[in-house]
């Protein structure tokens, strides 16, 4: 018998608004295997039962009136703690904003809002989501479901995790350079990075705002796209926001669900081929078979050539954390979070270094002395601005791939969840997590990641890459890639151990 | 060679107002070290008359209609401050001499 935690968001949505559930139900289902697994997975820093309950009533009692009711009314999903809930806890997993409670919502929170989502509560993150394994979280490492000894992926671990272990059916990631991605790829569930721009990152605890994108997180490439259309569109509050139509990515999410490509034109990068040697054997394998299904699904493959990708991840680790270092200075000790160190004696600057080093972690020290030095006088022209100009030539490499192609694949991240540990002692190593995700941060366009196998027993991900607001491509071959499946890939996860 | 030293990151903490451990600086130079060397091989790339992306969207002067909107309430920005009175943030003393 299926249990309600199985279902998916749209099975539960239709079975909602039909009357063969409750939201209640729905909701309190969710928040059981919350209480029932969360102690070990930890993708929770905060559980809000009494308002995901409140607001599953509200739409029973919507139910019950005969009103019109949203595609996903009453399913429940979890937020990534990067972005600030009214009234909810919200630190980012950093200590400088222990016990901060936002006084508004994000953009994206009030639409969830408003399509009556019941929110479960915030998930785990590294640190101003700047890692790839939630390692750098300064509260508590979160489990990779499919075995506990290994990473879930971050920055957004906690969301990925949540949808893994089927304690949300939906979740909201962010990401920058890999973060909803990559999480998705090693544990199994489906992310989407839409266009930068797309959605509003009205609301988001900046990290890196030329690249910063809010994005679904689900089981199943539709269920991303009716969570994609529910937080997507325009916002006066956003300056980046593009003013233009949601891309239809349920509409392209159903018809690649109907399991035929024929007609599209799928690039695979020759650079990422020749530099393989960073992919796990098990990872390429599985990437490889993936490509074998498209082409029976009817795709024609076409060998491209982005040269510029080669240098996507210095030129990342020059810009992100350039603009971190900016947006960060806001953690002064004075208008929210932590303050260290005032004894009524010392400064201001004092109080200010104190508190900075009180409450943030290694790696987002790291990365702000980075951002400093690569700002600073003397360097700026030769590190900050270089990487600029050559975020222009990977922008231009992507533009010329989609003269030629519809969307371009390769595998989500070079390596399987590693071990917790693995990575920690050498950030560079960390860094790589993200090799295959980057590009497409730096040109702004939108990628998705969906399960495409196993490696060593752990899944892997293949990564779809659309033009600028060319999103629905991407959920057509993630869906198209998902209807080979006979079991969808992130049901077949073992039950967590301990529990 | 390293391309920076512990006393550089030294004055870039200070600059980015971190008050860092000993032991942080001997971590972070060795660890900016291998990060920096990779940066290096940017230095390959012909970008001769390439312009700089600073966006991925490429937006410029976005307005909006100059209304009068209302703001946060007052009470609710200052609950989340550390210190504050007389409807203020309280900061620590900003001049150096004795008040």
């Amino acid at each position: 018998m299926s249990r309600i935690i199985d279902k998916t968001a749209a099975e539960l949505a239709a079975d909602i608004r039909e009357g063969r559930l409750t939201s209640v139900e729905v909701t309190t289902a969710f928040l059981d295997r919350i209480a029932a697994v969360d102690g070990t997975v930890k993708a929770f820093l905060h559980v809000d039962r009494d308002g995901a309950l409140a607001t599953a009533a509200e739409v029973d009692a919507a139910v019950a009136a005969g009103e019109e009711l949203g595609p996903l009314a009453g399913v429940p999903v979890a937020i990534k703690d990067v972005v600030v809930t009214k009234g909810l806890p919200t630190t980012a997993a950093s200590k400088i904003l222990e016990g901060w409670i936002p006084p508004y919502d994000a953009t994206i929170v009030e639409r969830i809002k408003a399509a009556k989502l019941p929110i479960l509560g915030k998930t785990n993150m590294d640190e101003f989501a700047m890692g790839s394994s939630t390692e750098y979280s300064a509260y508590f490492k979160t489990l990779n479901p499919w075995d506990t000894g290994r990473i879930p992926g971050g920055s957004g671990g906690g969301s990925a995790a949540a949808v893994a272990a089927k304690m949300a059916p939906l979740a909201i990631g962010t990401d920058t350079g890999g973060s909803i991605r990559q999480p998705g790829a090693v544990t199994g569930t489906f992310g989407a990075k839409p266009t930068y721009g797309g959605n509003s990152r009205y609301g988001l605890i900046a990290f890196s705002s030329s690249l910063d994108t809010p994005g679904p997180v689900s089981r199943n490439a539709l269920d991303g796209a009716l969570l994609h259309e529910v937080i997507s569109g325009h916002d006066p509050r956003d300056s980046t926001s593009i003013d233009a139509p949601v891309p239809p990515v349920v509409e392209a999410a159903r018809l690649g669900a109907t399991g035929d490509l024929s007609g599209v034109k799928l690039g695979v990068v020759k650079e990422f081929k020749e530099g393989a040697d960073a992919a796990e054997p098990g990872v390429i394998a599985a990437y490889e078979a993936g490509i074998e299904q498209l082409v029976e699904l009817g795709a024609e493959i076409v060998e491209v050539s982005c040269p510029s990708f080669t240098y996507a991840l210095p030129t990342y680790y020059l810009i992100a954390p350039s603009e971190a270092s900016s947006n960060l200075a806001r953690y002064d000790g004075v208008r929210y979070g932590l303050r260290a160190g005032d004894d009524g004696k010392k400064s201001l600057e004092e109080v200010m270094s104190l508190t900075r080093e009180a409450g943030f972690g290694p790696e987002v020290k790291r990365r702000i002395i980075l951002g400093t030095y690569a700002l600073s006088a003397g360097y700026v022209d030769a590190f900050y601005g270089k990487a600029q100009k050559v975020r222009t030539l990977i922008k231009q490499d992507f533009e010329r791939a989609f003269e030629q192609v519809d969307a371009l694949i390769s595998p989500t991240t070079p390596f399987i969840a590693f071990e917790f540990g693995a990575r920690t002692g050498d950030p560079y190593q960390m860094y790589l997590a993200d090799l295959y995700t980057i590009p497409t941060n730096m040109y702004g366009g939108p990628g998705v990641s969906v399960p495409v196998g196993l490696s060593e027993g752990m899944p892997v991900g293949l990564q779809v890459m659309g033009p600028v607001l060319g999103d629905d491509i991407t959920y057509r071959v993630a869906a198209a890639l998902e209807s080979t499946q006979d079991v969808l890939l992130a049901d077949t996860a073992p039950e967590i151990e301990g529990i | 060679m390293s391309t920076i030293s512990r006393e550089e990151v030294a004055h870039l903490a200070r600059l980015a107002r971190l008050e860092v451990t000993d032991d942080e600086l001997d971590a972070f130079a060795g660890q900016l070290d291998v990060i920096l060397q990779s940066m290096k091989t940017l230095a390959e790339v012909d970008t001769d008359g390439v312009q700089p992306t600073s966006h991925a969207v490429p937006l410029v002067n976005v307005f909006r209609e100059d209304q009068p909107q209302p703001s946060l309430p007052r009470d609710a920005v200052l609950a989340g401050g550390p210190d504050t009175a007389e409807d203020r943030f309280r900061v620590p003393r900003i001049l150096d001499e004795e008040a």
